[in-house]
This record gives C-alpha cells, sequence and structure tokens, in this order.
C-alpha cells in the first residue's frame, strides 16, 4: 500500500527497460555512485542514459512517501551532456501525482583534465511544491511542508531557472566532487535560493580483472554525500534549512545495468530522519547511430 | 567579382581546417613530463585482457571491435597509436579531445587506464621482421 500505483509503475518501467534493451556488456564505469552531487563525468557523446531513480521516506509528523523521477540523459558532444527529468510522487493516505519536468545541460568548459575540473549546469524547472524528489535542497525549507496535501501543494507550481558550478578532482582513484547551487523563481518575487552538495567515492578496485565478472570489486564503488540548503539571499546560512548526509554504493552490472543506493539521514530537526534512495540506470552506448546511416 | 570569390573560397578554407577532425594533432599537445612515463603493465598478460575487457567495454562501440575505426572515428591500429609512447596514449585516455568528439577518461582509475594502453600496445606491435632468404646477417 505504502508504495502504491507509482511503485508499480516504477517496476512496469523496470520491466520495460529489460525487453526493450537486450543485456549487452557496457559500463558506466566513470561515473560515480552519487544521487544529489555532480562530477565532471559527462555523457559520453552519442550514449544515451534511461535512469529511474526513487525515493522513500516515513517522516515524523507527516506520511510516509515514494518518489519516483525518470531521467534521459544524452551526451551531444564530448563537452555538453543534455538531460530531462519528468517526476511524480505517491503519499500514503494522499494521492499520486505528477509533480513537473526538469531540463538540464551541463558543460565541460575546458577540454582538459585538471586537478580541479569545472563544470557549469544550467537547469530550467517547472515543478509544484508536491515535489518530493530531493533532486537537490536550495533555500529556507523544512521537512514540516511535507504535512500539507498533495491537493494544495500541486496548485502552488514554480518555474525556476537554477544554476550550479560544478567542481570535481579525480585522484589516486578517488573522486571529490563540490557543487554550489543558485536558483531563482521565474514566475514568483522571491529571492535567490543557495544550497550545496558534497560527495566522495571511490571504486573498490582499481584495476580491471582479467577475467569476466559480475561482482567483482572493481564494478563496486562506494562513498559518501552530503547536502542541504544555504538559506536565500536574505538569509544566507544553515539555520532553517535541511541538511542530509549518507554512505551510497553502485554496482555497475555487466548486463548493462548500474544499481544504486543510499540511505541518507537529516542531520537536523528540519529534515526526514532517512530518505531511502534506490535507482537504476541502463546506458544505451552509441543510441545516436540509430538515426544515421553506417559510413 | 573574382576577389571576392577568393575571399570565400580563403574563408571557407580556413573554416574547413577548424573544424576538420584532425586527430592526429594530440601528440604535439602532450606534456614532455606526461610522454615520458612509463606504463606498469606494459607486456603483462594479465593486464593486456583486462585492458581488452575495459576496451570492449567502454571504447569497442565508438573505434570498432577490432579497434579498426567505426562510422568515421579513428582506428587505433594506425600509425599515430604505433608511433605514440605509453604515456601519450595515457595522456590522450585522460585527457581525450573533447573539442572533436573524444570525451575525457579522467574518471576511470589510472591503472585500468593503464591496463588500456597494455591492450593498445599489444594491438599496436611492430611487425616482426622478415626472415632473411640467405641466411646472413
Amino acid at each position: 500500500m505504502f508504495v502504491g500505483r507509482a511503485g508499480i509503475c516504477g517496476a512496469l518501467l523496470f520491466v520495460l527497460f529489460c525487453a526493450l534493451f537486450p543485456a549487452q556488456r557496457v559500463w558506466a564505469q566513470q561515473e560515480p555512485p552519487y544521487f544529489v552531487t555532480y562530477s565532471s563525468a559527462l555523457e559520453e557523446p552519442g550514449n544515451l542514459e534511461v535512469e529511474n531513480q526513487n525515493i522513500a521516506a516515513a517522516p515524523k509528523n507527516a506520511n510516509g512517501f515514494f518518489a519516483p523521477t525518470v531521467e534521459f540523459e544524452y551526451g551531444t558532444t564530448a563537452w555538453w551532456t543534455t538531460e530531462f527529468y519528468l517526476q511524480g510522487q505517491k503519499t500514503v493516505n494522499d494521492s499520486a501525482v505528477f509533480t513537473g519536468f526538469r531540463f538540464e545541460n551541463r558543460f565541460r568548459p575546458i577540454p582538459r583534465d585538471l586537478w580541479v575540473n569545472p563544470v557549469i549546469y544550467v537547469e530550467y524547472e517547472d515543478v509544484n511544491a508536491a515535489d518530493k524528489s530531493f533532486l537537490e535542497i536550495t533555500g529556507n525549507t523544512s521537512i514540516t511542508t511535507l504535512q500539507v496535501p498533495n491537493a494544495e501543494l500541486r496548485n502552488e507550481v514554480e518555474r525556476s531557472i537554477e544554476g550550479k558550478l560544478i567542481l570535481s578532482s579525480n585522484a589516486k582513484g578517488w573522486n571529490f566532487s563540490e557543487n554550489m547551487i543558485s536558483e531563482k523563481a521565474v514566475n514568483e518575487n522571491e529571492p535567490w535560493e543557495f544550497g550545496y552538495a558534497l560527495a566522495a567515492s571511490r571504486p573498490l578496485s582499481l584495476t580491471a580483472s582479467s577475467r569476466r565478472c559480475t561482482l567483482c570489486l572493481q564494478n563496486v564503488s562506494a562513498g559518501a554525500e552530503l547536502f542541504g540548503g544555504l538559506g536565500t539571499r536574505y538569509t544566507f546560512g544553515l539555520k532553517q534549512t535541511e541538511q542530509y548526509a549518507g554512505p551510497t554504493v553502485a554496482l555497475n552490472a555487466p548486463n548493462g545495468f548500474t544499481y544504486k543506493f543510499s540511505p541518507e539521514f537529516g542531520l537536523n530537526d528540519n529534515s526526514a530522519g532517512v530518505l531511502w534512495r534506490f535507482g537504476v540506470s541502463y546506458e544505451i552506448q552509441q543510441f545516436r547511430d540509430w538515426f544515421r546511416r553506417s559510413k | 567579382m573574382r576577389g571576392r570569390v577568393l575571399v570565400y573560397a580563403l574563408l571557407l578554407a580556413g573554416a574547413g581546417t577548424c573544424f576538420a577532425k584532425d586527430y592526429s594533432g594530440w601528440l604535439k599537445k602532450v606534456p614532455q613530463k606526461d610522454r615520458e612515463q612509463v606504463n606498469p603493465y606494459a607486456g603483462q598478460a594479465k593486464a593486456i585482457a583486462a585492458g581488452a575487457n575495459l576496451y570492449h567495454d567502454n571504447c569497442a562501440k565508438c573505434h570498432g571491435e577490432n579497434a579498426e575505426g567505426r562510422d568515421g572515428r579513428p582506428s587505433l591500429r594506425g600509425e599515430d597509436v604505433r608511433k605514440a609512447t605509453d604515456g601519450e596514449l595515457a595522456w590522450i585516455l585522460k585527457n581525450g579531445q573533447m573539442f572533436k568528439g573524444m570525451p575525457s577518461w579522467g574518471g576511470l582509475p589510472e591503472q585500468e587506464r593503464w591496463q588500456l594502453v597494455a591492450y593498445l600496445r599489444s594491438l599496436n606491435l611492430p611487425e616482426p621482421a622478415a626472415p632473411n632468404p640467405t641466411g646472413g646477417q
């Protein structure tokens, strides 16, 4: 009952993935196991990654919820990745609603691998206040807003432009990523809102195996994420913001799927106790070749 | 009139030069320090096998199953790769040629990039010298 219709949709989507894309050996080995934080890893040009990312939580004093997000990430060029999100949520003892879409682009301005690699992120989002995807946190928010019924929240639509400065480093197998987030509503007179996300991760083995295997250490990467809001232009700081931190792990299965899991723990009274995240993604290599004749 | 045609022709040629996918230019960009790096896995059979797995998982879709090149993307069995040092190959894997379509693979652990280099090197071993029919030196 908790998962309800949204859960069934997620399961159907997964089955659809398996049916549409026959097992092939594809690994997204470059991508760290993060849910919120972006690294400098862009989608390889011509590849399309389809991801179903889900979040479930049962916050104190509010109904539990399940919020799936579907992402389509396409590598336009080696320095430009574009992504489209569709998201919804189901709240226990309440309704299931579609909460909106996001369209984002990431650009890597420096065509070299540096000690710190900058990436520019620009996003347009059209989501209503019933959104519970926690794809990022900005401004002054509190988990108590989730007590409001979906019927009221869904009427409050926010269209906003979001920018991120992504800094990412790779050293001795480790990835360290820092995101600085700023967001401005374009349909409401609200101040600039800020947030952040930090993460570090590492594959469990830094060398590839000479034999094919599924549960080899090289296919598993683990790390941790810390993210939260930083208030607005007028209330900059950690006061009255949500903050989360938790471990994250990913398995790049040789059949082309990547599975990710993370429990994220609320660090203050404004946050939910735990956000349970899990995701599955599939990368279609050279998707654009489907539409052009072989030379 | 002829002058204008000449100017347009020069502009077109210039644009063509700028946007042409000259994959070979990267060799000149490699810093000397990187060029001289030595592959710790050079010639090791296990590393070559691991590199082959990595190649087929990450590179084959663009460069072809046998590294022969595909859909305008360069062959990795050519003169450029044969002439390049291991350090130069590791450099191009790490940095890519982003404005020419080759992504950076800096997110792969360094050890795996060296395994890939070992595999690429195994594909580009110099051909054995033809036996001397006279049997002399």
